[in-house]
């Protein structure tokens, strides 16, 4: 990738409830993504969590772990999305 | 964090709720080496080709969008002009290569390929009239296949004999697809100042001076740009510069991101970024509403070309900087079919194709995606484009005309094109015949502002 890191920037956003961070870490946990930082905010009247996960030991590809997050969020009501980093760096960082 | 979460949430936001997008991977491809006598054997190695070189263009679009979670809205493929490929078969006429390409295209799933063009501003060679000669045919009987003529440069003037032989060759397409309102007219671009490496359909192909194969990235937009004009109703004229070159600034770097990526990954050069503000018929990704949010009633009025200039320099500018390779078109599209906002200032009447003319003064790229009553005489149709090609001669800059006279109908009347061709209002044009002109032939001289060693 043209940014030469692994990680990526895993978004949360929809209503507050009780489990989000847990089923989030879960699945990252379960593909061997380290969780390198998290915060929350809320967008409008809406809570956005925000955390930035490293693939660089990951045991599954991307395309998978970013299913796996779209499912869960699915499932909860939220919508869970996964970008590459290298996304924010160019549009953020000259 | 590295990033703030305010930068984050921003980057989602233009994602999910404005719009944003990358409009276009295209493909150029050059098919120098295709050349052959026999027509056949062209045609074959074209399609060879082109799915050789594109064959992973649409799986690898299909994972930077996944990768980047920013939609990749098309991949299409750009070629060089048949008119040179093909001349040397002595053919008289090249629809065997425009299907060639149709069918490649389909194969590697792209919606469109550019490139059954001709480059005739000074002057038309065998390739180019056999070319010319099977535009209407071509159009009629492929798909995905777009054509374009360059009939003028600021280096060579306007060539008025092929000006006039495009207003037939518009309304000889728009017959042959009478079926389906003229489409055939919606995939070809007649140029003033055409550039090489553009990556917008229907007027891309892959100039002459360009490599074997490379990139080119189209990014879009309008929606983002739209919602940060409007959140500073009160901003002077220097602010709102401001805050669209901003704003402009971070679309660009996506499509420099995403250029890159695909390079990588197709192992091809990377070309350009236009900085295009492409819109499509969908709300909220409309070029119109922009201008309308900066103060206008309704696109159209009195200062929509102020606006516009305005509009069309500041993306220029915040795009500048944010890729190291600008190109292709680079500025603000009018389209009239394409263009939600354009669309219903047309049908209200608030926009006429006099405006429109002079809006092309400001911005990229021209008189576009405009339906015309069908009974619209081939010399007017020429008239028109003669008229816009003089604006890209005298401002050295790309004008082009996509008009469509949509068979059967009439001022008041719509053309349902249907996808990211939108739907047209036929709009009125002037009844007073411009035939006498038309007919005189030859050459505009080139303007001194062509002499500029």
């Amino acid at each position: 990738m043209p940014s030469g890191t692994n990680r990526i920037i895993v978004t949360v956003i929809g209503r507050d409830q009780v489990g989000i961070i847990a089923a989030v870490s879960s699945v990252l946990a379960e593909a061997q993504a380290n969780i390198v930082d998290i915060s929350q905010t809320t967008l409008q009247e809406f809570f956005a969590m925000i955390m930035m996960a490293d693939l660089e030991h990951a045991s599954l590809p991307f395309a998978e772990i970013k299913q796996r997050l779209n499912d869960k969020g699915e499932a909860m009501g939220l919508r869970i999305d996964a970008q590459h980093e290298a996304v924010f760096n160019y549009m953020h960082r000259v | 964090m590295q990033f703030s979460a305010q930068e984050i949430i921003e980057t989602i936001r233009m994602v999910q709720m404005e719009n944003l997008d990358i409009r276009t991977i295209t493909m150029g491809i050059s098919l120098r080496d295709c050349a052959h006598s026999d027509l056949s054997v062209v045609a074959a190695r074209v399609y060879d080709k082109i799915c050789r070189l594109a064959s992973r263009l649409v799986p690898v679009g299909d994972e930077i969008e996944r990768d980047y979670g920013i939609p990749i809205i098309n991949k299409r493929i750009s070629v060089t002009p048949i008119a040179l490929v093909a001349e040397s078969t002595g053919a008289g006429g090249y629809v065997a290569v425009a299907e060639a390409m149709d069918r490649a295209a389909r194969e590697v799933g792209v919606n469109f390929i550019g490139g059954f063009s001709a480059l005739v501003h000074k002057g038309t060679t065998t390739g180019d009239r056999a070319l010319l000669a099977s535009i209407p045919e071509a159009l009629a009987v492929t798909e995905r296949v777009c054509a374009s003529v360059n009939v003028g440069t600021t280096r060579a003037g306007i060539n008025m004999d092929a000006v006039a032989r495009l207003g037939d060759i518009v309304c000889d397409t728009a017959a042959r697809t009478a079926d389906r309102h003229g489409i055939g007219c919606a995939k070809l671009v007649v140029f003033c100042n055409a550039v090489d490496d553009n990556p917008f359909m229907a007027g891309a192909f892959h100039g002459i001076g360009e490599p074997e194969c490379v990139v080119n990235v189209g990014v879009s937009g309008p929606g983002v740009v739209c919602m940060a004009v409007k959140k500073e109703p009160d901003a002077d004229f220097g602010a709102l510069a401001s805050i669209i070159k901003r704003t402009a600034f971070k679309v660009t770097r996506m499509g420099e991101l995403v250029g890159r990526a695909a390079s990588e990954k197709l192992a091809v050069p990377f070309g350009i970024v236009d900085l295009s503000l492409a819109p499509t018929p969908a709300q909220g990704d409309s070029v119109a509403r922009i201008l309308e949010a900066m103060g206008l009633e309704r696109v159209g009025t009195h200062g929509s070309t102020a606006a516009l200039a305005l509009l069309n320099d500041a993306v220029k500018k915040g795009g500048a900087m944010a890729s190291s390779y600008v190109g292709g078109l680079s500025g603000a599209f009018i389209p009239v079919s394409e263009d939600e906002g354009m669309i219903e200032a047309a049908q209200m009447g608030a926009i006429s194709i006099d405006k429109l003319e002079a809006m092309t003064c400001v911005c990229s790229v021209g008189l576009d995606m405009i339906a015309v009553p069908g009974d619209t005489p081939p010399a007017t149709i020429a008239a028109i484009i003669a008229d816009e090609a003089a604006i890209g001669m005298i401002n050295a800059k790309t004008t082009a005309v996509r008009i469509i006279p949509a068979p059967g109908r009439t001022v008041g009347e719509v053309v349902e094109f249907g996808g990211l061709l939108g739907t047209a209002p036929v709009m009125a044009v002037h009844r007073w015949s411009s035939a006498g002109f038309i007919a005189r032939g030859g050459r505009i001289p080139a303007p001194l502002q062509g002499l500029g060693n």
